[in-house]
């Protein structure tokens, strides 16, 4: 019943507070840069606009790959909710990460193709330690159960303190690596929010009306997931967990607002090298410890 | 058991009537026949084990006199083979070849004239991993064999500088395949290496097949390590029956003391890495694309490389946990890294592929050595989908060819439009290779999960990079297939129909592969690893593989919704944004002198960070390192006073 309710909440519940969170990124960025910013909803209003514009399509198969991005980005934010095995969850995030990457390319636009070329080396980037964090919780539930599990409902139900106290380098494995997928900068190198740049709008480039619109819509999911896997470091089978996580994914999505304003874009062997770096010392060491103990 | 000697004999008798078989039709004809006979036996075989038949193992030991004879007869057979080896390595001056090749005969061939040779219980077994592995080995070699026929006649009608030798080219397909029923139905150990060998030999002979120079040192370097391997496997027949008393696989994996197998154990593993092209054995497989695409094919999928991961995962349930299993898991989980990450460097199609091969290998050999019932079952399940697949892949790329005079996958750009059919078929073909849910997601699910329980921190670093780069170097081909450009012009050229034969079926066969994965891992795998650890096994649950279904569904779905109502969305079709300096389409521009140029988008191949160049050798000299060092203390345990 419960895993019905998960599904069925986060469906419709996440684009709503995805939307928000994006109306409250574009604000707090916009307060930090000293400006005033548009008001909290206006990411909904962005969307609905969207949706009422014309498409202009290059190619018709741009359509099919752009529904099976938000379709596979639903489905992995679901089954995350349904407590399903978080291997399989990442395994299906990457499926969809994969779908948009061919959306792009298929445009045989140059930049486009640039963005989904980038887009790649993102996937690149990030992929060993989206692994790793699945591997981090089945390490770690074994070692406080004698079990380990890939199964959400068990590493929530199983953990009486958060995991995060025996997964502190893969939380910071994870957050390094959650820059580069809610797209902020610096790594933000495959799709930039303002089309003057070198690479006008990367993977985007080619996408206009309702289907931008769904591109949106997939990032709000998507936001909603990755932030949903952050607090997964914190909740456990105690009460004050829940109110613990609220407070650091607040923490956590701040602190990725702050980096974006602070940091210029980097180059794509910076963030390759940084990100499989940061993963090889945080991510496999922590297991490595955490095996050894 | 008597499918069991069709399979075996037939295809060499074929192979004997396709030497004299000059007239194309005649041979296009038997091809087809005896193909076809091949599936049914193998079928037949099957339903006979696994439906009318308990699934149980069977062995047959035969009639003594007639096995002598058999003996008699494969030991003159081998010294036939080693004067052949001898005489070709001297002609092109690769004496060492035939060095190998001497030193090995004469081993094994002392061995079993001097009396020394032990008489196992069983010469043939067939349980349900042998009944997989003919399924496997009939319907996809011979397919390739048909395939062959078509792309043979244009082959020589390309390339004319090469001498047309069709009457040994097809016999030596059927030669392999006739040995490789026989390596995987043998149980004794010598009938086995027999086997072995004339894989290692007819896989020598088909890579020379052009005769050209570059040919001919590729030829030989498969040789070389191959018969290198073959010396490891006599010498693990030897102390086997010298020190053990045993002389048939099975009664080596199921002996009681592991610590005195470990020697005889770790050889073949060593046998069988050389023969997966396994680090640092990798480079043969390579050097073997430069034979006609039907033999790389059957190399890569069907057999040879499938005989080395074929002996691990017979091993696996007495490597787990053993120095054996640590040396072939982390021989495997090294290549699958290295070999993904070589991948993404080349555009060369075959290469790719190559690779991808090396490296989906890896993955079964570190499968086979961690040796868990889960392991094994991820590395049974990737078996079969890597052969489907890339046969399917080799033959996409070698029509491909034909048809363009090309392989590179730059060239592939917009192959959905200029070429549909064939890229469909890639397409299938490399969805069944990596993208989730197909075989690699399992697999990698599975060999994750054993890795971190046996807590071997190497592997799952191996696993997670891997998975990476695996991805990577897929999906920038997938990229290049799909992307449809202005004013492409349609393919001209016909591809041959036994092409297509073969390439649909392999594409149906995929699809089926896929669908009835649930029940094929619950009726087949499962019942077939319970039989390997003598005990019940359930691997996946129901649940997590009706997941799987439903994903797969949906990739297939999805796609075909949006496809219906693609027409009813109002859209306005336009050209691709070039930040106004358009000429006219989505390719052309005004360059800053105002001329007219043309765009060209190619993928990138990130060869100064994982070129060959650059992780090669310290690659193959990090392999060797390995191997010497496992293999020398599993060798100082015999000295050390365990025997």
């Amino acid at each position: 019943m419960s895993t019905i309710i998960g599904i069925i909440a986060f469906i419709v519940f996440a684009p709503f507070a995805g939307g928000l969170l994006s109306g409250i990124d574009r604000k707090l960025t916009a307060r930090m840069q000293g400006r005033i910013g548009p008001p909290i909803l206006q990411p909904f209003y962005d969307v609905k606009k969207l949706l009422n514009k014309e498409i202009l399509l290059i190619n018709n198969m741009q359509i099919l790959f752009m529904w099976c991005f938000l379709v596979f980005i639903v489905f992995t934010g679901a089954l995350f909710c349904g407590g399903s095995n978080i291997l399989l969850v990442f395994f299906v995030l990457t499926t969809a990460a994969m779908f948009l990457v061919l959306e792009a390319s298929l445009t045989n636009s140059a930049y486009a193709t640039m963005g989904a070329n980038r887009e790649m080396i993102q996937m690149l980037s990030y992929e060993p330690m989206v692994l790793l964090t699945a591997v981090g919780f089945y390490v770690a539930t074994a070692f406080s159960t004698g079990t380990g599990t890939f199964n959400l409902h068990e590493i929530v139900d199983n953990s009486p303190i958060p995991n995060i106290v025996y997964l502190p380098g893969v939380f910071i494995g994870f957050l390094y690596i959650l820059t580069i997928k809610l797209r902020k900068s610096p790594f933000d190198i495959s799709m930039s929010h303002h089309a003057h740049q070198e690479m006008v709008k990367g993977v985007t480039t080619e996408l206009s009306g309702g289907l931008m619109a769904l591109m949106e819509i997939s990032h709000w999911y998507e936001n909603v997931f990755l932030l949903l896997v952050v607090s997964l470091f914190i909740i456990c089978d105690a009460w004050w967990s829940i109110p613990l996580a609220v407070v650091v994914v607040a923490a956590a999505f701040f602190l990725e607002i702050l980096i974006d304003n602070t940091s210029a874009r980097v180059k794509w062997d910076v963030m390759l090298k940084s990100a499989w770096a940061v993963t090889l010392v945080f991510g496999c060491i922590n297991v490595f410890i955490l095996q050894l103990i | 058991m008597e499918f069991i000697e069709f399979l075996i004999l037939f295809p060499f008798l074929i192979a004997g009537v396709l030497a004299v078989t000059q007239n194309n039709t005649a041979r296009k004809t038997i091809v087809y026949l005896s193909g076809g006979i091949i599936i049914a036996a193998a079928i037949a075989l099957a339903v006979s084990q696994l439906v009318l038949g308990s699934g149980n193992a069977k062995t047959w030991r035969g009639e003594e006199s007639l096995i002598h004879i058999v003996d008699y007869a494969m030991l003159a057979v081998e010294a036939f083979l080693m004067v052949l080896v001898v005489i070709l390595s001297i002609k092109h001056r690769k004496y060492y070849a035939g060095l190998l090749s001497v030193i090995g005969t004469v081993l094994v061939g002392w061995f079993e004239l001097s009396g020394r040779a032990v008489k196992g219980t069983a010469n043939l077994y067939c349980d349900r991993l042998t009944v997989v592995m003919c399924l496997v080995i009939a319907v996809i070699g011979s397919l390739i064999c048909m395939y062959a026929v078509g792309y043979m006649h244009d082959y020589h009608h390309h390339h004319t500088e090469y001498k047309d030798r069709r009457t040994f080219f097809f016999p030596m397909l059927f030669v392999f395949l006739g040995a490789m029923f026989g390596l995987v139905t043998s149980s004794n150990l010598i009938w086995i290496y027999f086997f072995w060998e004339i894989t290692s030999i007819s896989s020598f002979l088909l890579i020379g097949y052009t005769r050209t120079k570059e040919a001919v040192n590729n030829s030989f370097r498969a040789l070389w390590m191959n018969l290198l391997g073959g010396l490891g496997f006599a010498a693990a027949i030897v102390l086997a029956g010298m020190r053990l008393n045993v002389g048939t696989l099975q009664e080596l994996v199921s002996y009681s003391d592991k610590a005195l197998i470990l020697v005889p154990v770790i050889l073949l593993a060593f046998a069988a890495i050389t023969k997966s092209a396994q680090m640092p054995f990798s480079r043969w497989l390579l050097g073997a694309m430069v034979a006609p695409t039907p033999t790389s094919a059957l190399l890569h999928s069907a057999t040879m490389v499938k005989a080395g991961v074929y002996l691990l995962l017979r091993l696996a349930p007495v490597m787990g946990g053993e120095l054996s299993g640590t040396m072939v898991s982390v021989i495997g989980g090294f290549t699958f890294l290295i070999a993904s990450m070589l991948a993404i460097t080349v555009s060369d199609g075959k290469k790719v592929l190559a690779y991808s091969t090396i490296s989906n290998l890896g993955l079964i050999t570190a499968c086979a050595g961690v040796g868990s019932p889960d392991t094994v079952w991820a590395g049974v399940l990737l078996l079969m989908f890597h052969a489907v697949s890339k046969s399917m892949l080799f033959q996409a790329v070698g029509s491909f060819e034909n048809a363009t005079g090309s392989r590179n996958i730059e060239d592939m750009h917009g192959l959905m439009r200029s070429y549909p059919r064939l890229a469909i078929i890639m397409v299938i073909g490399i969805a069944g290779m990596f993208l989730a849910p197909f075989g690699m997601l399992i697999s990698k699910w599975a060999a994750l999960k054993a890795f971190v329980d046996a807590k071997n921190i190497f592997l799952v670093v191996s696993i997670v990079f891997g998975s990476a780069t695996t991805m990577l170097y897929w999906t920038k081909w997938l990229a290049k297939i799909l992307i449809c450009k202005a004013d492409t012009h349609k393919v001209t050229h016909k591809t041959p129909g036994s092409e297509w034969t073969s390439l649909f079926t392999h594409a149906a066969l995929m699809i089926v592969l896929c669908v009835s994965l649930p029940i094929s891992s619950k009726r087949l795998i499962e019942p077939l690893l319970s039989q390997l650890y003598s005990k019940t096994v359930s691997v996946l649950s129901v649940e997590d593989l009706i997941i799987m279904v439903i994903m797969m569904f949906m990739i297939f779905v999805v796609p075909a919704v949006a496809g219906l109502f693609v027409h009813k969305i109002k859209v306005k079709p336009v050209i691709t944004y070039m930040s106004g300096i358009n000429n006219g389409d989505d390719r052309r521009f005004i360059g800053s002198f105002g001329e007219r140029k043309l765009q060209y988008l190619s993928n990138w191949y990130m060869v100064d960070y994982f070129g060959e160049k650059r992780i090669w050798k310290p690659a193959v000299y990090v392999a060797t390192a390995l191997i010497v060092i496992f293999i020398s203390l599993a060798i100082s345990t015999l000295t050390g006073g365990v025997i």
